[in-house]
């Protein structure tokens, strides 16, 4: 099974890319993916700000290369599900930007109609199977992605993302326990931040993150989400041992978040000093480190980076332009969805409109 | 039409299903190689084998949430919980997944999904295992309810709700499992949800009610009879959908209403069903609506105690009488 990768810091000229198999034009495309999610997190927070998005909202910044790693090796027909920190796994996925900021800002072209919102982004298109607001309560939903993969007989797999703090919930570990003795194709993501919200891990855990998984046989593995090369290779190869038949896997995809757990939040505060913050962004900024790796190999000069930036900013904003123009949903739509199927006899709603 | 078991009416319904569409299947605790606790899937394991039929470990909530996602990713699930009191640690995956992911995803993810097993009392299985669960289930928006009381309902109302598209709570009794009744054989013989079945005719005094007590209900009115009083007995089958004209219907015809049900007062089916009855039909009431229900307290052990806390017969005797003045 895949080894444990550590941080490759940039070597010589010409070689930086070799240790992980990846093309100068993939690793481009990786960088692209990863501005895109930061200024489109950058334009969300600055909408939230202006009252253009509202609720509970949580953005990626700082993990951006967990999400590109994980996600680039992954075939559209594969099944992503997360929790609440959503909106760059389902651009990753192939969720339109357009589509995630509509969706923020409650308007119909919205992935979920707007009536979903920051938590709850979903795209059956792209088999992208939504944000989820319970901590953990998406990890057996994914389990059950991977019964039907195995009942169908497809060769998708299952990846699911939890934040750190999940790995304390019951269903996480009766997840795991079916899929290991069901040997379903699913590999379970901690995307590992240090915190569950203010929560620093070690507080709430005697056992490290790596020991979790081991009472249920799932073998367990550990890479550094801010090194989007390492994640990328990782999960290269674990996604087609999975694929292959090798039953489920568990990542403890480290990462580092560099804003607040959630808008309402302070960046840093009562429980994580300022300066752990600021070294971590100095020193582990997913976005910092491919750009210099690939500025020492040649693969990239400071006006083609510069220009990368301008598209993803325009991209953000495009999308922010979008969701702005966007309808709000109608009211007349207000009931419509809550069933899939309206029996011919009966009521079904209780508020006097069936009256 | 053949004489058979409540058992063997959800059996056949389930056989019949799973026959029908492939993209069916069983899970929980005990269904397989046991042919379950209350031997409703006897035989299946045989007749589908075991990717079909599926044991789980005893992880309530990870089953659920399991089949959940199958039925988010195109199949169509039976779970099977022991009982209900069990699926409390699985309430989370039912409510805040099941129920609410084709409206908050804006109608991509149609739900088809079924949770089946026995709610309510049996004998003195104390409080954790004696609870009537439905109105858990029929407060979310979402969530398809069905409480079949005989034979011949279960199999109908259990082909209607695995053949619907959106997450049915269907609820059985323990202590129906051996009732006996006809039950039409063929296969697709279905009760559409939503429709209501009045099981005892009469004029004098409506007694709505849904599962288990449809029958305490109908021993009611074979003791009101002696007193001349004819009951009409109405039993709702679905709780949602709610046949709400049948509802009106009795009401205008006897005007006096007794709602009995297994569970506990505040906020039950019952108080729901009131609710409704005053603001539509207000006019058509000679008395107040009374509610005969379990004591508002946890299930005791103790015969003696038990006893006093079921809502009985002779209970709603004494409740029809009174919205009779008698």
């Amino acid at each position: 099974m895949a080894e444990t990768k550590t941080r490759k810091k940039s070597g010589k000229k010409g070689d930086v890319l070799a240790g992980y198999g990846v093309s100068p034009e993939l690793a481009l495309d990786l960088l692209r993916d990863m501005l895109l999610y930061r200024r489109f997190e950058e334009k969300v927070e600055e909408a939230y700000a202006i009252g253009s998005i509202g609720g509970f909202c949580h953005v990626h910044i700082g993990q951006e290369g967990a999400c590109a790693g994980s996600i680039k090796p992954l075939r559209e027909d594969d099944y992503v599900v997360t929790a609440y920190r959503d909106h760059t796994q389902a651009i990753a996925k192939g969720v339109h930007p357009n589509a995630v900021m509509a969706e923020l800002f409650g308007r119909v072209d919205g992935a979920s109609g707007g009536r979903g919102g920051s938590m709850h982004v979903y795209d059956k298109s792209c088999r992208f199977m939504g944000g989820h607001g319970i901590v953990g309560g998406q990890v057996p939903l994914a389990t059950g992605f991977g019964w039907k993969i195995r009942y169908a007989d497809e060769d998708t797999v299952a990846v699911v993302y939890m934040g750190d703090a999940a790995v304390n919930q019951g269903g996480f570990h009766e997840s795991l326990n079916m899929a290991a003795v069901w040997d379903l194709p699913v590999i379970y993501v901690v995307e590992n931040n240090g915190y569950g919200m203010g929560t620093a891990f070690s507080r709430v855990s005697k056992t490290d993150m790596s020991a979790k998984p081991v009472p249920h046989g799932v073998p367990a593995s550990v890479v550094d989400g801010q090194d989007v090369l390492a994640t990328y290779a990782h999960f290269r190869e674990l996604i087609a041992e999975v694929r292959g038949g090798g039953g489920p896997r568990f990542v403890d995809l480290q990462t580092y978040r560099f804003r607040g757990h959630s808008m309402s939040d302070p960046v840093s505060g009562t429980y994580r000093p300022t300066e752990e913050v600021e070294r971590r962004k100095a020193e582990d900024d997913p976005i910092a480190i491919l750009r210099d790796k690939l500025l020492a190999g040649g693969h990239l000069d400071q006006a083609a980076l510069e220009e990368m930036d301008v598209e993803a900013r325009q991209i953000a904003q495009d999308a922010a332009d979008f969701a702005e123009a966007s309808p709000k949903p109608d009211p007349s739509t207000l009931y419509d969805h809550v069933w899939a199927e309206i029996n011919e006899n009966g009521r079904l709603f209780f508020d006097g409109r069936d009256r | 039409m053949a004489v058979m078991t409540y058992r063997e009416a959800l059996n056949e319904a389930l056989r019949e299903e799973m026959q029908r569409d492939p993209d069916v299947f069983l899970m929980g605790e005990e269904v397989a190689e046991y042919d379950g606790a209350y031997k409703v899937s006897k035989g299946l394991l045989a007749e589908f084998g075991d990717k079909r039929v599926v044991d789980s470990p005893i992880s309530e909530l990870g089953f659920t949430g399991l089949c959940v996602g199958a039925s988010m990713a195109g199949l169509r699930p039976v779970v099977e919980f022991m009982t209900f009191n069990f699926a409390f640690l699985a309430i989370d995956q039912v409510i805040n997944n099941a129920t609410k992911m084709y409206y908050m995803s804006d109608g991509q993810f149609p739900m088809p999904i079924v949770f089946r097993g026995p709610t309510g009392a049996a004998l003195q299985l104390s409080a954790q295992h004696s609870q009537a669960c439905e109105t858990y289930y029929s407060h979310a928006p979402g969530c398809k309810v069905v409480t079949p009381a005989t034979p011949a309902d279960a199999k109908g109302l259990l082909k209607a709700s695995i053949r619907d598209n959106d997450p049915v709570a269907f609820m059985e009794g323990e202590l129906l499992y051996n009732i006996k009744g006809e039950v039409p054989e063929d296969e697709d013989y279905i009760i559409p949800l939503g429709v209501a079945d009045l099981k005892n005719e009469g004029s004098d005094v409506s007694i709505i009610t849904h599962g288990k007590m449809v029958h305490v209900a109908l021993q009611a009115a074979s003791k009101l009879e002696k007193d001349n009083i004819n009951a009409d007995v109405l039993d709702l089958r679905t709780i949602r959908p709610l046949d709400m004209d049948a509802i009106l219907e009795t009401v205008k015809k006897t005007n006096r209403v007794v709602y009995l049900e297994e569970g506990w007062p505040y906020a039950g089916t019952g108080a729901q069903i009131v609710a409704m009855i005053q603001e539509e039909a207000f006019d058509h009431l000679d008395a107040p609506i009374l509610r005969v229900t379990q004591a508002d307290i946890p299930m005791p052990y103790a015969k003696s105690l038990e006893i006093l806390a079921k809502p009985s017969a002779d209970r709603v005797v004494e409740a029809c009488k009174k919205v009779l003045y008698r």
